[in-house]
C-alpha cells in the first residue's frame, strides 16, 4: 500500500515538473546562501583563531618596550618565565615575520614540530622557517616548511633568525606564561623601562571583525528567508493541488497518520536533494566570494584569512540541518492542515484562497506592529545586535505590509474602474494578489535590501571621498628606515618642498584598547583641512600649546569623550580633549598630540616618516628625485593620489561582497515570481477560459497578464524605495556606527532607485514572459477543455 | 660519562645518532676530536667546549636532613652543538629526591640569547635561574640554586680534596673501539644548605661530587643503556663505576683515595650485578647492587634510598641517591638509563 500510495503522490511531481524545480531550486538557493555566508564567516574566525593561537599570545600577559634579547635573559636568569616574540614585516612584502624562541615558546598547534634534529638544527641555524600551505613566500627568505595550523601569511622562524630576516636587534614583547612563581622580583627593578600589559578580553582582530561577519550573517539570512518564500509558495501550491488525490487515498483506506508519514518522507527527501545542491552551490559561492572577503578584512582590519576554504564536517551538516528547517517551516503548516483533514473534507483547491480579507487584516496589523517596533528599537536600543533587530523588524514589517497595501491599490482601482474588460483586469488581478504576495514580497525584501544598501554605499563613497581630500592634504608621504635615512632626507628637501611634515606614531592602549598615538606638528595643512567633527574654540592654538590632544570619531563614540572631556591616552597620559575629527577606514582609536607633546610623553620613537608639502606638478619629479637617491622601503613613497586610490580600493571591496550578495538577493526573488506567475498561469485557466470564451483573444489576454506583472513589480518598488532608504538610515546611522564607529550623513539617489525599479520591471517582464507566452500559443482545444471539465 | 652523551644525544637526534654510528672515524664529522695527548688546564677547562659536540657540568649530592633523613639533589647542564659551527642547544636538569618522592625538571634554551651559558673564571654554570656559581676562585666554592614550581635547592658547595682526573690523564675510553671523552670530576665537596620541599624547607648537609665531560664522539651501536655509580665512602675513599651495557658490556672504575690519589680500572676488574629490581613508570629497574672491585677489597651492596627516583624528561632515566653496606659502607649517586 505504501508504495501505491507514494507512487500516486510522486506522480503530481512528475506531471509537474516545473513545480518540482522550483522546489528543488528554491530550497538549494536558500540553502545555498546562508550556506555559503556560513562558511566565509567560519572560514574567517578559524583563521582568526588560529592567528591568535599562534603562541596563544591573545591569552597570555605580556611585557611591552623597548626590549632586546639581553633584556630577556634578564628576566629568565630572574625565574620569570617569559618566551620573547618578535613581530615584522619584511620590507617589500605582506607577510608577518614571527620569530619565536622554540624552547620557552608554549607549545600548542601552531608551534613547528621539531623533534626531528636536522629540523631543529635547520630552525636554530635560520635556515628553515614554517608558513601555511598558500602562504606566498619570496626567494629571499629561508626553506619554508608548510604548516597547516599556521595564520594565512604568517612566517614562524626562530628569533635570531627573524632579527636577521628583519634587520632589527629588538624584540617586540615577552609573554609571561603560566605558573609564574609569586617571588619573583618585581619587574621594575629588572627592566625599568618595561611594562606589563594585560591579555585582553577576547581576541582583539575577532572583537573588530564581528561586526562584519555579523553582517555578513544577517544577509545570509535575509536571503535565507527569500528562499523560504519560493519553497513556502511551492510546497503549499503542491499540497493544495493534491488535495483531490489525499481526498482519493483516504477514501481507499490509507490512514490519516501513514498519509502525513509518506508526504513527511517526501519532504525528507526534498530536504536530501535540496540540502546538498545547496551545500555545492554555497561552497561555490563562498570559494568565489572569499577572496574578497579576504582582502577586505585584510585591508580593513589587518586581518589575516587565507584564500580557500578548509572546512569541517559540521558545516556539511549544519547545511542539511538548515535545508531541513526550510522545509520544516515551509513545508509544516501544510503538513498539520492534512493531518486533521477529514476524511471527506471538500476536494475544492482552496490554493490561494486563504488570502481573505482576514488575512489581510492580520497582515496589516502585524506590518504595522513590526514597524513600529522597529522605529522604537532604532530610538532606545543600543548595540549592534539591537541594530539587526531594527533591521528585520523594519523588513518583516513592510513585507508583511505589501499585500494589504497593494489590496488596497487595487480596490481603489476596481471601483474606479470603467468598462467592463478593465473592471475585469482590476479584479482578476486583485483576485490573483494572494498567490503572487510571497513572490511580491521577496521581491520587496529585494529591493529595499538593494535600494538601502546601494544608498549606504553611495553615501560612504561620497563622505569619504570629500573626508580622503581633507585628510591627505600633502601632496607626498615619505617612510624612510631609521632615524639616520631621515636625517639625510630633511638634508636633501631643505628647499626643495615647502614643508617637511613629520609623522610620528606609536601603538598604544587608548581608554583601555589598543589603538594608536600620534604627533603632529602644528602647521596650516593641518589647520585649514583636518576634517574635525567637534571642536571647542581656538582649538588648533590650544593644541599647539600642549593643552590637550585630539581623538577620532571612533574613540570618542566609544568612549562617550567629545571635546571638553578628559581622556587617557596610555603612554600619552591623561590628556582634554580638544576636538574630535572623522577617521573613517580604520577601526581602532586614535589621537593626536602636538610633535613636542608627544616626543615628551613617548622619548625613543623616531621621526621617519613625513608628509610633504610640494606644488602638485612638481610631484613625479620630487619623487624620481628621492627614489634615485634614497634607498627607501618598499611602499615608502606614496603620493597623494594613489593613496587615495588604494584607500578607495577598500572600501570598494568591503562593500563588493555585500553588492554582490545583493544582486544574488534580487536573482532569487525574480525566479520566486517567476515560480509563481508560472504556475498560477496553469492554476488560473478556468477563470481565463471564460473570458476567452467571451471574444477576447489570446493574444489580449497574454499582454492583459503582462501588463498586471508589470503593474505589481512597479507597485512594489515604489513601495521598496521608502522601504531601503528606511533601511539605509539604520545601516548608517545605527549599524555603522556600532560596527565601525562612525556615522554618515544619507545622501539620497534617485536616479539609482529609478535605474533598480527599472531593473524590478524588466525581471517582472522576464519572470511573466515564459507565462504569457504560453497563454498566447495556448492551443484553443486546451481553453476548451475547461468547459469539459466539471470543476 | 659518554654514557651520558647518549642520554643526550638521544633527546635530540634520533637521526643524527643513524648518522653518526657508523663509527669512530667519522665521529668527527667537523667536530673536534677528544686528544689524550693534551692535558687539562684550569680554570679555561671549567669552560664550555663549543668545538666538541657535547657536553655538561653535572652535580649530585647526597645528603642528609636535619630530620635525620637521606636526601638527594641533581643538576645537570648540557650543551650540545647540533653541527659544526652551527646552532648549540643548552638542557637543563633537576632532581630532587626523598626516602618517599622524587621531583624532576627539566629546562631548555638557544644559544645566543644568554638565557644560558658557562664562564671558566670567575666560573658559571646557568640555565634560566638554575645555576651553579663559584663563590671565590676557581671550583673549590660554588653555590648551586635551582627551583621548579614543586621542590627546588639553595646549596653551598665547599671542597675538602682535588680535582680528579679519570680513564689516563682524564682522557677516558668509552669502549673496546676507543670512543672516548675528556672527563674530571671534583668529588669531594662539603655541602650545606636548604631544599624546598613541597611539604616545607629541610636544612641538609651531605656530601658533593661534580662532574665534566665533553667529547665529540658517539656510542657504539650495540650500547644500550648504562649503569653509573658515583660512591663517597665513610674511610674517605671515593668510587666512580660504570658499565655500558651491550654486546660486549664495557666495564670501568676510578679508586679514588682520600688524598685524591687516582687508579683507573678496566674490564674484569669491575663486577657489577643487580640484586633486586623495581616496576618504575611500567619497566623494570634494578634498584639494588651488588659492586666489587677486589683489587681494593671493595664489596658492597648500594641500594637506592628511593626506588622510583624517576627523572620524568623528554629522553627519561633514573637517577637518585643510594647507600652502600658492606666492606665500605658509604652513599652516593646511581644513574641508570636504558630500561625500557
Amino acid at each position: 500500500m505504501n508504495r501505491a500510495a507514494l507512487g500516486a503522490l510522486l506522480a503530481h511531481w512528475r506531471r509537474h515538473p516545473l513545480q518540482l524545480l522550483t522546489l528543488v531550486i528554491g530550497l538549494a538557493l536558500a540553502t545555498g546562501l546562508w550556506t555559503g555566508v556560513q562558511a566565509i564567516n567560519a572560514q574567517a574566525r578559524l583563521d582568526y583563531a588560529e592567528a591568535a593561537a599562534t603562541l596563544g599570545q591573545d591569552d597570555l600577559p605580556r611585557i611591552e618596550g623597548d626590549l632586546s634579547l639581553a633584556d630577556f635573559a634578564t628576566l629568565r636568569r630572574a625565574g620569570w618565565p617569559v618566551t620573547p616574540v618578535l613581530d615584522g614585516t619584511p620590507l617589500g612584502t605582506r607577510l608577518r615575520i614571527l620569530g619565536i624562541d622554540p624552547f620557552t615558546a608554549p607549545q600548542n598547534g601552531a608551534t613547528p614540530d621539531l623533534t626531528d634534529t636536522a629540523d631543529l638544527t635547520a630552525f636554530l641555524a635560520g635556515t628553515l622557517v614554517f608558513a601555511a600551505e598558500d602562504t606566498e613566500v619570496p626567494d629571499t627568505l629561508p626553506e619554508v616548511r608548510r604548516l597547516a595550523d599556521l595564520a594565512p601569511g604568517l612566517v614562524v622562524a626562530d628569533i635570531l633568525a627573524a632579527q636577521a630576516i628583519l634587520g632589527t636587534e629588538r624584540i617586540d614583547r615577552m609573554l609571561i606564561l603560566p605558573d609564574a612563581r609569586d617571588d619573583l622580583p618585581p619587574l621594575a627593578d629588572l627592566l625599568p623601562g618595561a611594562r606589563r600589559v594585560e591579555p585582553e578580553a577576547g581576541g582583539e582582530i575577532g572583537r573588530l571583525t564581528d561586526s562584519f561577519h555579523l553582517n555578513l550573517t544577517a544577509f545570509g539570512l535575509l536571503a535565507f528567508a527569500v528562499g523560504l518564500f519560493i519553497v513556502h509558495a511551492a510546497i503549499g501550491l503542491a499540497f493544495e493541488q493534491r488535495r483531490p488525490l489525499f481526498r482519493t487515498l483516504r477514501a481507499l483506506g490509507l490512514p490519516a497518520g501513514r498519509l502525513t508519514l509518506l508526504l513527511a518522507a517526501e519532504l525528507v527527501a526534498f530536504t536530501l536533494v535540496g540540502g546538498a545542491l545547496g551545500i555545492v552551490l554555497g561552497y561555490g559561492m563562498a570559494a568565489f566570494l572569499l577572496p574578497g572577503v579576504a582582502a577586505t578584512l585584510s585591508g580593513l582590519y589587518g586581518a589575516s584569512v587565507a584564500g580557500g576554504l578548509t572546512l569541517a564536517p559540521t558545516w556539511w551538516l549544519s547545511g542539511f540541518a538548515m535545508a531541513g528547517i526550510g522545509l520544516a517551516v515551509a513545508g509544516g503548516q501544510s503538513l498539520w492542515q492534512l493531518a486533521r483533514l477529514p476524511v471527506l473534507a471538500p476536494a475544492m483547491p482552496r490554493a490561494w484562497a486563504r488570502a481573505r480579507l482576514s488575512t489581510l487584516r492580520r497582515q496589516g496589523v502585524g506590518g504595522l506592529a513590526l514597524v513600529a517596533a522597529a522605529a522604537l528599537v532604532a530610538v532606545f536600543g543600543t548595540g549592534l545586535v539591537a541594530g539587526f533587530v531594527c533591521l528585520g523588524a523594519l523588513l518583516l514589517g513592510a513585507a508583511l505590509l505589501l499585500p494589504p497595501i497593494l489590496s488596497g491599490v487595487l480596490s481603489f482601482g476596481a471601483r474606479r474602474a470603467k468598462g467592463a474588460l478593465t473592471q475585469w483586469l482590476w479584479a482578476d488581478t486583485q483576485q490573483q494578489l494572494p498567490g503572487l504576495s510571497l513572490a511580491l514580497m521577496a521581491l520587496l525584501l529585494a529591493l529595499a535590501a538593494n535600494v538601502g544598501v546601494g544608498t549606504m554605499v553611495g553615501s560612504f563613497r561620497a563622505t569619504f571621498t570629500g573626508w580622503l581630500d581633507q585628510r591627505l592634504a600633502a601632496e607626498l608621504y615619505v617612510r624612510t628606515t631609521d632615524a639616520a635615512q631621515a636625517a639625510e632626507l630633511r638634508a636633501f628637501l631643505d628647499g626643495r618642498v615647502a614643508a617637511i611634515l613629520p609623522i610620528v606614531g606609536t601603538e598604544t592602549s587608548l581608554e583601555g584598547a589598543p589603538g594608536d598615538l600620534y604627533g603632529q606638528p602644528d602647521h596650516s595643512t593641518f589647520r585649514e583641512n583636518w576634517p574635525l567633527l567637534d571642536a571647542g574654540p581656538d582649538v588648533w592654538d590650544r593644541l599647539a600649546s600642549g593643552e590637550g590632544a585630539l581623538i577620532n570619531e571612533q574613540l570618542a563614540r566609544r568612549t562617550g569623550n567629545w571635546s571638553g572631556s578628559e581622556v587617557d591616552l596610555g603612554a600619552g597620559g591623561t590628556r582634554k580633549v580638544l576636538g574630535v575629527y572623522s577617521d573613517y577606514g580604520n577601526p581602532r582609536g586614535q589621537a593626536i598630540l602636538t610633535l613636542d607633546a608627544f616626543h615628551e610623553a613617548v622619548p625613543d620613537v623616531p621621526e621617519t616618516r613625513f608628509a610633504l608639502r610640494v606644488p602638485p606638478s612638481e610631484v613625479p619629479a620630487l619623487a624620481d628625485a628621492i627614489s634615485a637617491r634614497f634607498d627607501l622601503p618598499a611602499e615608502g613613497l606614496i603620493d597623494q593620489a594613489a593613496l587615495k586610490g588604494f584607500s578607495l580600493d577598500i572600501f570598494e571591496q568591503t562593500f563588493a561582497v555585500t553588492a554582490a550578495l545583493n544582486v544574488l538577493t534580487l536573482l532569487v526573488a525574480g525566479f520566486a515570481l517567476w515560480a509563481s506567475l508560472t504556475t498560477l498561469g496553469t492554476m488560473r485557466l478556468p477563470q481565463v477560459a471564460p473570458v476567452w470564451a467571451l471574444g477576447l483573444t489570446r493574444r489580449g489576454l497574454a499582454l492583459a497578464d503582462l501588463a498586471r506583472a508589470l503593474i505589481l513589480a512597479a507597485f512594489t518598488a515604489v513601495l521598496a524605495i521608502p522601504t531601503g532608504v528606511a533601511l539605509a538610515w539604520v545601516l548608517l546611522a545605527v549599524v555603522n556606527v556600532q560596527a565601525f564607529g562612525w556615522r554618515l550623513p544619507l545622501l539620497p539617489d534617485p536616479a539609482g532607485w529609478a535605474v533598480l525599479s527599472l531593473w524590478a520591471i524588466v525581471a517582472a517582464a522576464l519572470a511573466a514572459a515564459l507565462p504569457v507566452w504560453r497563454l498566447w500559443r495556448m492551443p484553443p482545444a486546451q481553453l476548451v477543455q475547461v468547459f469539459a471539465h466539471e470543476r | 660519562m659518554s654514557v651520558r652523551i647518549l642520554l643526550f644525544l638521544l633527546l635530540l637526534p634520533v637521526a643524527a645518532l643513524a648518522q653518526g654510528f657508523a663509527g669512530l672515524g667519522q665521529g668527527a664529522s667537523g667536530f673536534t676530536m677528544p686528544d689524550p695527548e693534551r692535558d687539562l688546564t684550569f680554570p679555561a677547562d671549567h669552560g664550555a667546549h663549543p668545538d666538541f659536540r657535547t657536553e655538561w657540568w653535572y652535580v649530585t649530592a647526597a645528603l642528609t636532613g636535619a630530620d635525620g633523613r637521606d636526601y638527594g639533589v641533581q643538576w645537570t647542564l648540557f650543551r650540545s652543538s647540533l653541527a659544526p659551527g652551527g646552532p648549540q642547544v643548552w638542557m637543563a636538569h633537576l632532581g630532587v629526591t626523598t626516602p618517599e618522592t622524587h621531583v624532576s625538571g627539566e629546562r631548555l634554551a638557544h644559544d645566543g640569547t644568554g638565557q644560558a651559558g658557562v664562564t671558566a673564571a670567575p666560573f658559571e654554570a646557568w640555565l634560566d635561574d638554575w645555576r651553579l656559581v663559584s663563590e671565590k676562585d676557581g671550583i673549590d666554592d660554588l653555590r648551586l640554586t635551582a627551583r621548579t614550581a614543586e621542590a627546588g635547592y639553595d646549596l653551598t658547595l665547599h671542597t675538602e680534596g682535588p680535582i680528579v682526573l679519570h680513564g689516563e690523564n682524564g682522557y677516558s675510553v668509552k669502549s673496546a673501539s676507543g670512543q672516548a671523552s675528556r672527563y674530571y670530576s671534583q668529588p669531594f665537596y662539603a655541602v650545606t644548605g636548604t631544599l624546598d620541599l613541597p611539604s616545607g624547607p629541610v636544612e641538609v648537609t651531605g656530601q658533593g661530587w661534580l662532574d665534566r665531560e665533553w667529547s665529540s664522539q658517539f656510542l657504539e651501536e650495540d650500547q644500550a643503556g648504562w649503569d653509573w655509580f658515583s660512591l663517597h665512602f665513610e674511610d674517605g675513599a671515593r668510587l666512580m663505576a660504570f658499565v655500558l651495557r651491550g654486546d660486549a658490556p664495557f666495564h670501568y672504575a676510578s679508586w679514588i683515595a682520600p688524598d685524591g690519589t687516582t687508579t683507573p680500572y678496566y674490564g674484569d676488574a669491575l663486577s657489577a650485578e643487580p640484586l633486586e629490581t623495581a616496576e618504575v613508570e611500567g619497566r623494570d629497574v634494578p634498584v639494588r647492587w651488588h659492586l666489587r672491585l677486589p683489587a681494593q677489597g671493595l664489596d658492597v651492596t648500594v641500594a637506592a634510598v628511593n626506588a622510583q627516583s624517576w627523572q620524568d624528561t623528554l629522553f627519561p632515566y633514573w637517577e637518585g641517591p643510594v647507600r652502600a653496606e658492606g666492606s665500605h659502607p658509604g652513599r652516593g649517586y646511581l644513574e641508570m638509563t636504558g630500561y625500557e
